[in-house]
């Protein structure tokens, strides 16, 4: 990883990925979600609702793989003093917690018409909300430090600190009651059918992809910001 | 019940939301990137 640590470096290869994630991620979501609307067969038991999967998967996936990211490039920050772990992380934090605020939306609006609620108190959906506001705070800190370039060392903290509540999203759906369904995707294979599955792993892949075009333009943006900033500094002292 | 207005709804939602994340951080990198090229034309 260290290869990448010269932001010269770094841009070469994401300028042509930030362009390769956009358009690959927007075909997948494009083909994923059409098919998912109009051609994908209705559940036996929860009807058409069952349409809503292909979009609320991944945006939970992404929420809890947004955090991890942002838990590993801080590991990387503390301890390797990586230059470009912390943009990575601060660039990863506002899409997470858009993700993680679709994931609640359309959990909630899913829940309806098949659980009777928008909402309920359980493990697996108070754990995701924890999670938002994990996010939130992030955000607040990371923008509190002032360091326009990364995050503070308090903030890397918290990102690993805050890595506990993933393992508790994970594991909610066993350890409490919930009106929400165990994992239906393990490691161990899927419960699902595979006409429901291949469409879920197309928008999977297609909003993964979105969301590293995302992060990589947002890392972007910071490193030029970050050019400006030392560059005014400059001409201020000269 | 009919399920139809709340597919919409998260469909709608997710979409549009991903396209304004989308828009506003390309939005954010061309002006961040574009006024770092003009300093450095400048020296």
């Amino acid at each position: 990883m260290h290869a990448f640590a010269n932001p010269t470096r770094f841009l070469a290869l994401a300028k042509p990925l930030t362009l390769w994630f956009l358009v690959a991620g927007l075909v997948l979501v494009a083909f994923g979600s059409a098919y998912g609307l109009l051609y994908a067969p209705e559940d036996r038991l929860m009807g058409d609702s069952v349409r809503i999967l292909y979009i609320h998967v991944p945006t939970v996936w992404l929420a809890m793989g947004g955090w991890t990211g942002i838990a590993i490039a801080s590991v990387m920050q503390i301890v390797w003093r990586h230059p470009l772990a912390a943009v990575a992380a601060r660039a990863v934090a506002v899409p997470g917690a858009v993700f993680t605020a679709l994931g609640l939306i359309t959990g909630s609006i899913w829940a309806r018409p098949t659980w009777g609620t928008w909402w309920v108190w359980d493990g697996r959906v108070t754990s995701v909300l924890v999670l938002f506001f994990l996010y939130l705070a992030y955000i607040a800190l990371a923008n509190a430090s002032g360091d326009k370039g990364g995050v503070s060392r308090v903030t890397a903290i918290f990102g690993i600190v805050g890595a506990i509540n993933i393992p508790i999203i994970n594991r909610s759906v066993v350890w409490w009651n919930s009106l929400h369904q165990p994992a239906s995707i393990t490691v161990s294979g899927s419960s699902i059918d595979s006409a429901f599955l291949w469409p879920l792993m197309v928008n999977v892949i297609g909003f993964s992809l979105l969301f590293g075009a995302i992060v990589l333009m947002r890392m972007r943006g910071i490193l030029a910001e970050t050019k400006v900033e030392a560059r005014l500094k400059r001409m201020a002292a000269e | 019940m009919n399920h139809w207005p709340f597919v919409l709804a998260s469909y709608a939602i997710v979409l549009i939301a991903t396209a304004a994340v989308i828009v506003a951080s390309l939005a954010a990198m061309r002006k961040a990137e574009s006024r770092a090229d003009q300093l450095g034309k400048r020296k």
